[in-house]
């Protein structure tokens, strides 16, 4: 999960830069900008449930 | 293009009170963490802000390099991307006679320190002095000044404008991005890395409060922040967007109306929820309205400059509560959340807010781009590194030295005298 996290986060930007790169409507550049921060934004979530400790390593820790 | 060399001076200045922020956030550092390692966090800083120094100066001059200085560009969709710099390593081929390059380098060898310090906040109290060095290592010789060089040595991120009509490019004059988010996402990731420091969450996930020893330091380290938060931005905005030194008025009065509301909002918030002022969440609003105000200072009129520390100081007890309980991050310090989250926002208002002397339209898309960046490109970086490195430099002290201290697992000897007592030892 916490790879699949960190690769959404390298795609969003990747998006942003293609839409930086490739469009020149600022309309659409825009809406491909937001659609990157949003992919970003996904992969975020997921690098940060993949770090919550579980129970187990926690009370190990203990 | 290079800034007029009459302001050399003044910007040599401004660089000189640098150092005043990275004492500041020591002092805060050490302030929030137990007694037992505060000797063992000032070290770690003296440490780190060396060793990042250094690494800048032998190599990460180099990749950030300056504007008019030879860089290695891709030629995407007949644009040129500008990614590193290819100057000479030891900061070979520049000269010392006030040139805007030489104090660029100047500029850099403080900021990488600076950046180096602020994950310390989040490892503290379980952070080995050799992890923490060899972190600071490969933030301050390759990440730090990659991304410095994207944003201020004439990389693509500061050529949004020239090559994509995208407002003035990326603008980050004190190094809101380049400095503080880097070090919040670095906090964010060793903090991932080390894990929570022993009694800090219950097999429940339950926190439990463990709070710093001295709330004198935090907020003598805020009004010494100050200071130097007003060399950053005043010395950013004169080396790498061309500001005249009269504009140092206007900066230091937006940084110093977004700290200010910042604190204000804090304390309001912590007074509303906790029937009065949390001084060190407090002081972490006033961190966090220096931090937010560093990318548009220059830019922003003082009205605006209040709305960014409003924000930013609500935003820092949200975060640092959500990081906390919801996200069980164990971050002493707040770094990932007055650094980190402090930081985006300061990059986003620059965008939304910020008034240039000719029409500079879509100003935020380039902020934007700047953003997605940072999460996309630098962050993954930052972790990976860490990760690697705790491979080959174990990161985490053994549970043993957790007990005790670091201060006299590391060190030796105690902070402070022994009749000073101990008492959070006896609780946790």
């Amino acid at each position: 999960m916490k790879f699949a996290g960190f690769l959404l986060l390298v795609c969003g930007a990747v998006i942003c830069a293609a839409a930086v790169a490739i469009l020149a409507p600022k309309a659409a550049m825009t809406g491909f900008l937001l659609a990157g921060i949003a992919v970003e934004i996904l992969g975020l979530l997921l690098v940060f449930r993949s770090h919550l400790p579980s129970r187990e390593s926690q009370e190990e820790r203990e | 293009m290079t800034p007029a060399l009459d302001a050399a001076p003044f910007a040599a200045g401004l660089i000189l009170l640098i150092p005043l922020a990275l004492v500041g956030l020591t002092l805060m550092n050490c302030g929030l963490t137990r007694s037992r390692s505060a000797a063992h966090v000032l070290m770690a800083s003296l440490a780190v802000a060396a060793v990042a120094g250094i690494a800048y100066a032998i190599c990460g001059f180099a990749w950030q390099s300056f504007a008019d200085r030879p860089a290695y560009a891709l030629l995407v969709a007949g644009k040129p991307w500008n990614w590193i710099g290819a100057d000479r390593f030891f900061l070979g081929g520049l000269d010392f006679d006030r040139s805007p390059a030489a104090l660029a380098s100047c500029f850099g060898v403080f900021a990488a320190a600076l950046a180096a310090c602020i994950p310390l906040g989040a490892g503290a109290e379980r952070w080995r002095l050799a992890g923490s060095i060899a972190s600071s290592a490969v933030l301050g010789g390759w990440i730090f000044p990659l991304f410095a060089h994207w944003v201020w040595g004439a990389g693509w991120l500061q050529q949004l404008g020239l090559n994509y009509g995208l407002g003035i490019g990326f603008a980050d004059a004190g190094g809101a991005g380049a400095i503080q988010t880097i070090g919040g996402l670095t906090a964010l990731s060793v903090a991932w890395i080390l894990g929570p420091r022993r009694g800090k969450f219950s097999p429940d996930g339950l926190p439990a409060a463990i709070p710093g020893h001295n709330s004198v330091f935090v907020l003598i380290g805020c009004l010494l922040a100050f200071t130097g938060w007003t060399g950053l931005n005043g010395a950013g905005a004169i080396l790498f967007y061309h500001a005249s030194p009269a504009r140092v008025a206007l900066i230091a009065v937006n940084t110093f109306l977004a700290a200010g509301s910042a604190l204000l909002v804090t304390s309001l918030i912590t007074r509303a929820r906790f029937s009065r002022p949390d001084a060190s969440l407090s002081a972490n609003g006033w961190v966090a309205g220096l931090v937010a105000s560093s990318a548009g200072s220059p830019f922003l009129p003082p009205a605006a400059a209040l709305i960014v520390g409003i924000v930013s100081g609500a935003l820092v007890p949200i975060c640092i509560e959500w990081f906390e309980l919801r996200l069980r991050v164990d971050d002493p310090a707040g770094a990932a959340s007055v650094h980190g989250v402090a930081g985006l926002w300061g990059l986003l208002a620059a965008g939304l807010f910020a008034r240039f002397p000719s029409a500079q339209p879509d100003q935020v898309l380039a902020q934007l781009m700047g953003i997605a960046a940072l999460l996309g490109f630098i962050f993954p970086l930052i972790y990976g590194a860490n990760w690697i490195l705790n491979r080959f430099v174990r990161y985490r002290a053994v549970p043993e030295a957790e007990r005790q201290g670091l201060d006299l697992h590391e060190l030796g000897s105690h902070a402070y005298p022994e009749s000073a007592g101990y008492l959070d030892e006896m609780q946790h």
